[in-house]
Formats: C-alpha cells, sequence, structure tokens
C-alpha cells in the first residue's frame, strides 16, 4: 500500500493543480494583492519612510512574498473545506488509496501555486526596481526558508479546512497572518515603533524571517535571524502538522 | 471464500450518536452475486450502515464483515472489495465528466483508464456532457456520473444509498437496467431506497431498518405473507410492498 503513496498522491496533485488553474479569481487575489501592496509602498509611502536604505524595493521585497504566502494558504483551507463538504472526500476515503494522500495533494498544491505567485511577484519586484546580488546559494537558501514558510501555514491551513462549520470559517484565519507582516520589519525599521509594539515586532516570526531573507538578498551576514526564523516555521510546521492530522483523524473514524 | 459463506455479514451492529441511539443490534447477511435492500424512514439510520460497511464510521458494538474481511481490523481489504455511491453525489464539479472518470480509474490502478471512461460515458448517456465541468450538470446527470464513477474497477460489492433518488423515471429505469446487469454479472449489490417499488423490482431479498434493528427480512414474497391478500375486493389483489412497509411499521412504533 505504501507504495501506492506517491501514484495516488500524483494523481490528488493533478486534480487539485487543475482547481487552482480553473480558478482564475484565486490565483489573481492571491498575487494581485500583494502586488497592490508592493506598488502602493513603492510609489505612494515609500518616498516618506525612513527606512535607511537606497532601495526600498529591496527592502519591501521579503514582506510582500510572505504577504502573498499567507493569504495564498488561505485557499487550501477553502479548497479542503469544500472536499469535506462535497462527499467526495468520502469516495476517496472508500477507496482503496493511500489515505494520506488525500491531504499530500492539496498541501503539495499549495507549494506549487504558492511558488508561482512568489516568481511572479519577483518579477513584478524586478520590473519596478528590485536588484540582488545574491548567488545560487542565497536564493536557493531563500527558496528553502520560503517553502518552509509555506509548508508550515499550509498545515495550518489544513486545521480549519477540516474543522470549519462554513467556507469562510475555513479561510478567515489567514487575515491575521496578512497583517503580521505589518507589525514586523516587513516595511519600516522596528526601532521606529513604540516599545510595547516593537516589542512584539521584535519577537514575532515575521520579522526573523524577513531579516534572515533580506540579508540574503543583500549578501549581508544573516547572524542569528536566520536560525530564529527556522525554528519558528520548523516549531509551527510540527504543532500545526500535528494538530491538522489529529483532526484528520477524528474526522475519519 | 466459500461459496456459501455471505458477502456481507452485520451481527449486532450497534452506533450512537452522542446521546442518540441509530443502530441497536442490526443483524443482516447478503449472498453473493444477490440484490439486498435496506428499508426504512427517513433518519432510520440507513446511511449509517452504509457509511460502517464501507469504513467511514466505527461501529460501537457488534460486527461486520464484507467480502470475508472484518471492516474494524481489515478495513483496507474491505476498501479493495467494495465501491461506493453515497447518498449525495459524490463529484468533482470543477473537473469534467470524462475527468472525473480518469481520476477514479488511475486511483483504481486501471491500465487504460481513458477507454474506460469513454465505455461508462457512452454507457450512461454523458458522452456529449463528457467533455463539460460537472459544475453544470443536472442533478440526475451528476447522479449517474456518479454511479458510473463507482462501476470503475468492477468491485465486487457495491452498495448504493438511494441511487435513484432525483431521477426522472427514465434516468430510474436505466439506472435499475445497471443494476440489474450487474447483479446478472456476479456483483453483489446493498443499496438503501425510500422507493418501495424499487425495492419490489430490484431486490432479492429486502429488510426493513426500523428504531435500530431489523423488523423484518426475507425475499418480497415472504413480506407479503405477513399481510393477507385483501379478500373484499372483487379481484383479488397482493399487498404491496408499501402496504407491507407502512403495517409493519405503524405495528411496532
Ligand atoms: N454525524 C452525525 N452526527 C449526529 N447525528 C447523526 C450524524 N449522522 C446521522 N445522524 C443521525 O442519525 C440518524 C440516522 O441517520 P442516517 O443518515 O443513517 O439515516 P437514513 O436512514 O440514511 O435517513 P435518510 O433516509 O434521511 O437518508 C438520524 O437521526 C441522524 O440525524
Ligand atoms: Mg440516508
Amino acid at each position: 500500500m505504501t507504495t501506492h503513496v506517491l501514484s495516488d498522491t500524483g494523481v490528488m496533485l493533478d486534480r487539485s493543480i487543475k482547481h487552482v488553474t480553473r480558478s482564475l479569481d484565486t490565483i489573481i487575489t492571491v498575487t494581485i494583492m500583494p502586488i497592490a501592496f508592493l506598488l502602493l509602498f513603492r510609489y505612494v509611502f515609500g518616498g516618506a519612510i525612513q527606512a535607511n536604505t537606497d532601495n526600498y524595493v529591496n527592502y519591501l521585497m521579503p514582506g510582500i512574498l510572505l504577504i502573498a504566502i499567507a493569504s495564498g494558504i488561505s485557499y487550501t483551507g477553502f479548497r479542503l473545506f469544500t472536499d469535506m463538504k462535497s462527499g467526495i472526500f468520502e469516495r476517496f476515503h472508500s477507496m482503496p488509496i493511500a489515505r494520506s494522500s488525500v491531504l499530500w495533494g492539496h498541501v503539495l498544491t499549495s507549494l506549487v501555486s504558492n511558488a508561482i505567485s512568489v516568481a511572479v511577484i519577483i518579477g513584478v519586484g524586478l520590473a519596478i526596481g528590485f536588484r540582488s546580488s545574491a548567488g545560487l546559494l542565497a536564493w536557493l537558501a531563500v527558496a528553502g526558508m520560503l517553502t518552509l514558510f509555506t509548508l508550515a501555514l499550509t498545515w495550518l491551513a489544513v486545521i480549519p479546512g477540516l474543522t470549519a462549520s462554513t467556507p469562510d470559517g475555513a479561510s478567515a484565519f489567514s487575515y491575521p497572518l496578512i497583517f503580521l507582516p505589518f507589525i514586523s520589519s516587513a516595511f519600516v525599521p522596528t526601532e521606529t515603533m513604540p516599545g510595547p509594539v516593537r516589542a512584539f515586532a521584535e519577537h514575532q516570526p515575521v520579522t526573523a524571517i524577513v531579516n534572515a531573507i533580506r540579508a540574503l538578498f543583500e549578501q549581508q551576514p544573516v547572524g542569528n535571524d536566520i536560525w530564529i526564523a527556522l525554528a519558528w516555521c520548523a516549531g509551527i510546521l510540527v504543532i500545526a502538522y500535528a494538530l491538522a492530522m489529529a483532526a484528520y483523524r477524528r474526522k475519519i473514524t | 471464500m466459500a461459496t456459501a459463506s455471505p458477502a456481507i455479514r452485520v451481527d449486532g451492529l450497534r452506533k450512537s450518536y452522542k446521546e442518540l441511539p441509530v443502530l441497536k443490534g442490526v443483524d443482516f447477511e447478503v449472498a453473493p452475486g444477490s440484490i439486498f435492500a435496506l428499508l426504512g424512514s427517513n433518519g432510520a439510520g440507513k446511511t449509517t450502515v452504509v457509511r460502517i460497511l464501507s469504513t467511514l464510521l466505527k461501529p460501537d458494538g457488534g460486527t461486520a464483515s464484507v467480502n470475508g474481511f472484518d471492516v474494524g481490523s481489515e478495513p483496507l481489504r474491505v476498501r479493495e472489495s467494495i465501491s461506493l455511491t453515497g447518498q449525495f453525489a459524490a463529484v468533482d464539479d470543477i473537473l469534467t465528466g470524462r475527468e472525473n472518470l480518469v481520476m477514479v480509474g488511475r486511483l483504481r490502478r486501471l491500465g487504460n483508464p481513458r477507454e474506460t471512461a469513454d465505455e461508462l460515458l457512452d454507457r450512461f448517456g454523458l458522452a456529449d456532457a463528457g467533455g463539460r465541468r460537472v459544475g453544470t450538470y443536472s442533478g440526475g446527470m451528476r447522479r449517474r456520473l456518479d454511479i458510473a464513477m463507482s462501476l470503475i474497477g468492477d468491485p465486487p460489492i457495491i452498495f448504493l444509498d438511494e441511487p435513484t433518488t432525483g431521477l426522472d423515471p427514465e434516468g430510474r429505469i436505466e439506472v435499475w437496467n445497471e443494476i440489474q446487469k450487474l447483479a446478472g454479472d456476479g456483483t453483489t449489490v446493498l443499496l438503501t431506497t425510500q422507493y418501495l417499488e424499487e425495492a419490489e423490482k430490484l431486490a432479492d431479498r429486502i429488510a426493513i431498518l426500523h428504531e435500530g434493528t431489523i423488523i423484518v427480512s426475507g425475499t418480497l414474497a415472504e413480506l407479503r405473507k405477513l399481510l393477507p391478500p385483501a379478500k373484499v375486493e372483487y379481484v383479488e389483489r397482493q399487498p404491496t410492498l408499501e402496504e407491507v412497509f407502512l403495517s409493519v411499521v405503524g405495528k411496532q412504533a
């Protein structure tokens, strides 16, 4: 049976990718919103923000990518919820397939679709002045960091996807996640914030992740940030995966 | 497996949802290659029985075996032996009819899922609609696709939970013919239905589930014997199954 996990997951991935490509509105929301933020901060707020940088687009980029991912994963919750309600989950579960493939199909789809929107946004960034001197290794490190972040948030999204009672409930949890970058070092240096806000900003995961990615893009030493960022992502991933699997087991028995 | 042993054996099955007892010791057996109809009012627990037999739900007590495999200890074997058409069509709205069939064919590891898909589309009068998204199908078309998906891979035992609900008379006759063909080819069919005429027409044996137990079961002829034929009418008339049903249910209620 374990030998079928890969081929079954492949079928599920194929199905779920079709869902993504056939609902154009989801692709648009996932990429347009972060691009709008990018343009807004670059051309509207950017001039007034003192970020001690000569290229504010470079400064913005990591936070914008995290916003894109945080909004992208809400569709995983939504698609999962739709599957549960439509009864197709029960069909799959009554078939002789690897049951884990049902969830992994959605999770891998999330990785693929988020990778696409990240690539699109970096393309737009390049067009308006994003530049990086990073080498292949640094780019791979950024890709790895974003993949881990996506994976952690996707498993987080699986929980409401399985347990919510309305489609809104299945996707609304991502709104606070989209908001987190605004209270971090993503758009302005944390030093400018008043005490308690600054304390929150400096100790929430987005700041560490943004700082690590920014340092990788700028070929600066990444310092402790990358380890803190990895620890946050790995921690969220492990806890979210455990909770999601517990919710899943409760659903299928 | 000896030919004499039943395809489905249910013994003392119990199930409660929280405080609500639904099954209070259900017993029945289904002979291989026969059509067995489970009748019951709304909320009698027909779907609950079908979900337990297709390994989607764990019973609180009693045993059930399908194709000789215990649903609790060998669920994968059970899933290899069955196919489920649930009460509500479990189809993927975003995929086309053909893609739905191909998906199931791939999950069941057919050598030529496309050929099988085309053949089934033909058989169920969906050849013209095969390339259209299922979201645009009528209720009857979805139901026919749903049943077609369940036939893929020729499982020896098929569960049909109210297979003809929502079909027009023509569609119903089509599905009846398919069910009879399946049984003719040796497939064991367990169906639930609200249409007593359907049970009369199709089933080799009929069981009535009422208030948590099977209150009567047998062939149509045996059930008819429970009521004396009407004598006052000028033309002697056999009681219909409906009369038998209402009478036995009423007596116990
Ligand atoms: N998940 C659940 N949680 C709580 N109660 C449930 C659940 N599923 C079913 N029930 C209850 O169990 C009883 C039996 O339900 P079931 O769906 O098995 O009936 P049924 O015979 O299939 O009815 P119908 O003819 O309406 O389809 C009903 O009273 C129903 O409300
Ligand atoms: Mg039912």
